[in-house]
């Protein structure tokens, strides 16, 4: 089947069986392989991409389901390496990740957090990443990194405001 | 302005923007010409017999290119997985070490254990394909535990291994410690289970393999801790391939924990594989695949004695321990439970004598190896549940029992009595202040907070100390390594003053590009950001071991250290020349090159430029270039130690522990970057509590399958089971690395299992509790609760 969507803000016209994950389909296809794959029971959340916004896991989206959808990957927060989205400055700042494998998901689980609470406690950025495993940090420093991003998007944003 | 960024700093990783931008490069993303896939079938049985495998219909289906059994490689000459560490029994007899078949060959002995691998030209006909394998198992009775795997009339794993016993290891001397039980006043005896765990790095295991037939050139990608010794156990003793002949890349790699530092059977047979079949061949492991081929770790059981005097001192310590090793022996499976498990009894006790005897024994379950501690959480584990027992009985104070019985600070270097000689350490200053910190004195108004909201508080102590950088290779040699334990850097200067380090350590995830470069950056004056760590590629670096130990800064930083003295002393040199000075008399600081007592000054990059232009050079004496080279061989391990306060709350209606606080106080030696030690410290004891209260690898005796074989079954740490933690470094310097380093990598996943089981066990002590096995889960903990009669009582 052919499905054509939004990634990263472009179209893609693509050929899918009808039995292709979003996850195969962004990395063996497209070749966007900074969406990872840690699990097969969904439970990991190294996967997760943004659908029309939302976090999801895309280990357990069908391909023909997201025709005509928005999505976005780890590679589309960025306009460029210096150009970075305030959450990867932020986990970079806070020593928010080791090994790299589950950070493109805590980083897309991360932004849906704040898009809906711009302003989380601890205890709720602990919950929220619950879905999200990370084997190497033990979480302190991925928390603080949340709580560090959620401030500088508001700040960003109180700037648009006076602007 | 690039500027050095030296010992003692907290930069921002290099390695992180390639993380954070999904640019990383690990095995899975990587896609070669002419790849196909492939995937393996596995057993479903835990030990049977195979009469025949009927292939022909797999190899029909569309899209297959083959299907290879254990035969097929037996036929081509493929050996046996190879076992880098020998150990020999009481009896001074070798352990007996049966053949590995990279595919198993007659027989099965674990669930998982590889029994075909298909190839085609896409996963989905490769896994199609592999349905069709008609596979003929004669089951046989099957045993998954090391105490059930030993006695007698026990199913017999191998004919060459009777009763299963693979060695019958000790240390130690047990006359002496007879003797001393004969006098104790009292003697503490605890049975312990250290329960079977899987490491799961979240990025699953990949490999792939290619032929380049024109140039006879064999390369293997794959996600591992040691590309240089995968090269050498599987180009040598497995394939019969050249080493130079064979390049092995270990590129990005998303975790490790000692599961990617052993040479795997699926290494070898995709690399053959593509061989046979010219091109590539990619394997990638589904995390479900991984709960049963990746190898686990722990699985102990153990039985402990303690002797003391009337004022409770140590006399000594007697331990038996029972060592899984699963259906085959892994990498360095037997040097595990023996070599890094026994010598790490003392603790940071005086105790005079010890007497520990392991029986490592095969069962039929996923081999075992290391994990993130490896025999060294297990020793801490039984040390300090013991002395916490042992205070409970006696009536004496848990801090004040160990205060009485640790190695003054004044007493190092000291002597164990089971090998290994502690260079450093204070393990009374850390105990002091993990208490400050931990506000010890303020615990019993908190339980009595707890108390009146009908919960259990507990507050337990774990001291622990750690032997990293596993050392020297001659002991090493004599106690059964089967290769060397240094570690070697190439400091590459370029013309610029710009500078390469091809490094023989794997970065995957302890942030070595970072780390390694601040050394650089302070010793030779170079900014920071004008230098790169090269790792994980057998044609680029020279040679190394990797990363496994917590070894990469204690044994290969040393190496950088040393091999940054010759580019100094190389550049002295250089510069003595152009200075038309005596070389004692030419100084380097701060980046430059100077003659002491006068202004001649030249940069380093001069003198970088210098070496590559070398117009204005000794070339009489002296060879042009900037680039040198240094093997390091440690003359000890290193003892990292230190003391970890945990207080946990626990809910009697739902039975959850609920870790509440955490304080760790390490002696890491000198800190390189703050920053990343903590974040290996947090890591590390989210593991270590994760053992604790969470994980388990469960066989079912009955079917010998894994029950706790998906993120579904196997409880991993997640974010919301933690509070942060307060972790502070106490350190000492080792007085043998050149830095004075000593490691931290391990540091939490010791530390922690016992200060967390402490505190449960003190939270659960009015219910007349004196030890609960981990995890803590609240099934455990519901269970002991209700059934302790005390709640009945209470309600």
């Amino acid at each position: 089947m052919t499905i054509t969507f939004t990634l990263n803000d472009r179209s893609v016209t693509v050929d899918v069986e009808p039995s292709t994950l979003v996850s195969e389909l962004l990395r063996d296809t497209l070749e966007l392989t900074g969406t990872h794959v840690g699990c097969d029971t969904s439970q990991c959340g190294a996967c997760v991409i943004h659908l029309n916004g939302e976090s999801v896991k895309s280990c357990t989206l069908l391909a023909g389901s997201v025709d005509g959808q928005e999505l976005r990957t780890v590679e589309g927060l960025a306009g460029g390496t210096d150009d970075l989205h305030p959450m990867q400055v932020a986990f970079r700042d806070n020593h928010g990740l080791q090994c790299g494998f589950c950070t493109p998901g805590m980083l897309m689980s991360s932004i849906d957090l704040v898009n809906r609470n711009p302003d989380p406690t601890e205890e709720e950025v602990r919950e929220w990443l619950e879905g999200n495993i990370c084997r190497c940090t033990g979480y302190q420093n991925i928390v603080k990194s949340v709580i560090a991003g959620a401030q500088a998007l508001r700040d960003a944003s109180r700037g648009d405001d006076h602007a | 302005m690039p500027e050095v960024v030296g010992v003692g700093a907290s930069p921002k990783r290099k390695e992180d923007l390639r993380f954070v931008t999904g640019h990383g490069n690990y095995v899975a993303d990587i896609k070669r010409p002419n790849m196909s896939f492939g995937v393996f079938l596995r057993s479903p049985h835990a030990h049977a017999l195979i009469r025949s495998i009927d292939t022909s219909e797999a190899l029909e289906q569309p899209g297959v290119k083959a299907v290879f059994t254990g035969e097929d490689m037996k036929a081509d000459n493929v050996g046996g997985l190879p076992v880098g560490w020998g150990i020999s029994g009481k009896d001074g007899n070798p352990m007996k070490e049966p053949p590995h078949p990279p595919i198993a060959l007659g027989k099965v002995r674990y669930v998982g254990d590889a029994v075909a691998f298909v190839v085609a030209e896409t996963v989905e006909q490769a896994e199609a394909a592999a349905e069709l394998i008609e596979v003929d198992y004669e089951t046989l009775p099957h045993v998954v535990g090391a105490v059930e795997a030993l006695q007698p009339g026990a199913p017999q794993i191998y004919d060459e291994v009777p009763g299963n016993l693979c060695c019958d290891w000790d240390l130690g001397d047990c006359a002496a410690v007879d003797a001393a039980f004969e006098t104790a006043t009292h003697v503490t005896s605890i049975d312990l289970v250290n329960q079977r765990l899987v490491g799961n790095p979240m990025e699953p295991r990949a490999a792939i393999g290619e032929y380049d037939a024109a140039n006879g050139q064999h390369t293997l990608w794959t996600t591992s801790q040691f590309p240089h010794v995968v090269r050498l156990l599987m180009g040598e003793m497995v394939l019969g391939i050249p080493q130079h002949k064979l390049r092995v890349v270990a590129p990005d790699v998303g975790g490790g924990f000692g599961v990617k530092q052993f040479h795997y059977a699926e290494e070898a047979v995709v690399t053959w594989a593509a061989t046979k079949l010219g091109g590539a061949v990619k394997w990638v492991c589904q995390r479900s695949e991984g709960f049963i081929s990746d190898a686990h770790g722990r699985d102990h059981v153990t039985q402990a004695e303690l002797a003391l005097d009337t004022d409770g001192k140590f006399l000594a310590m007697r331990v038996r321990t029972y060592a899984n090793m699963g259906g085959y022996l892994s990498t360095f499976g037997p040097n595990i439970p023996t070599n890094l498990y026994a010598p790490l009894l003392s603790g940071v006790y005086v105790i005079p004598s010890i007497y520990c005897e392991v029986k490592v024994v095969f069962t039929n379950t996923v081999p075992v190896d290391a994990y993130r501690g490896a025999g060294r959480p297990e020793a801490t584990f039984v040390v300090e549940r013991l002395v916490d027992t042992a205070a409970l009985e006696m009536g004496i104070d848990k801090f004040e029992i160990r205060k009485r019985n640790m190695i003054p600070t004044e007493s190092y270097p000291y002597q164990t009595p089971v090998l290994v000689e502690y260079d450093s350490g204070d393990p009374l200053g850390c105990l002091e202040r993990s208490m400050e910190l931990a506000d010890v004195a303020g615990f019993a108004e908190r339980r009595s907070a707890s108390e009146a909201n009908g919960k259990y508080r507990g507050l337990g102590v774990s001291t622990y100390v750690e032997a990293c950088g596993l050392a020297p290779s001659r002991l090493a040699g004599q106690l059964g390594a089967r290769g060397g334990l240094y570690e070697s850097a190439n400091v590459r200067v370029h013309p610029s003053g710009a500078v390469t380090v091809l490094i023989g350590t794997h970065n995957h995830g302890q942030g070595h590009e970072t780390t390694f470069a601040q050394i650089v950056s302070e010793r030779l004056g170079v900014p920071f950001e004008n230098i790169d760590i090269v790792f994980g590629d057998t044609d680029k670096v020279q040679f190394g071991m990797g990363t496994y130990g917590s070894r990469s800064l204690v044994v290969g930083g040393s190496a950088l250290n040393k091999a940054s003295d010759k580019i100094i002393l190389k550049g002295r040199k250089i510069a003595a020349h152009q200075f038309e000075a005596a070389l004692e008399d030419v100084i380097f600081e701060k980046g430059e090159f100077s003659v002491s007592g006068t202004d001649k000054k030249k940069s380093f990059p001069e003198i970088a430029g210098a070496a590559y232009v070398p117009f204005d050079f000794p070339l009489e004496t002296l060879e042009p270039g900037l680039e040198e080279q240094a093997f390091y061989d440690p003359v000890n391990f290193t003892y990292p130690g230190g003391a970890h306060i945990c207080e946990v709350e626990i809910d009697p209606d739902t039975g959850v522990v609920r870790l509440d606080r955490y304080t760790a106080v390490d002696d890491v030696g000198t800190i390189i970057n703050p920053m990343i030690v903590e974040g290996q410290l947090q890591g590390g004891i989210v593991q270590g509590v994760g053992q604790a209260l969470f994980e388990h690898g469960v066989y079912d005796e009955q079917s010998g399958q894994l029950l706790s074989g998906s993120f579904m079954d196997y409880c991993m740490p997640r974010a919301d089971n933690f509070p942060d933690f307060t972790i502070k470094p106490h350190s000492t310097t080792c007085t043998h690395t050149p830095m004075g380093v000593k490691g931290c990598g391990e540091c939490g996943t010791i530390g922690s299992p016992a200060a967390v089981i402490n505190a449960v066990v003190d939270a659960l002590r009015p219910l007349g509790v004196s030890h609960v096995d981990m995890p803590a889960s609240p099934n455990r903990i519901w269970n002991i609760i209700n059934n302790s009669g005390a709640r009945a009582a209470a309600e």
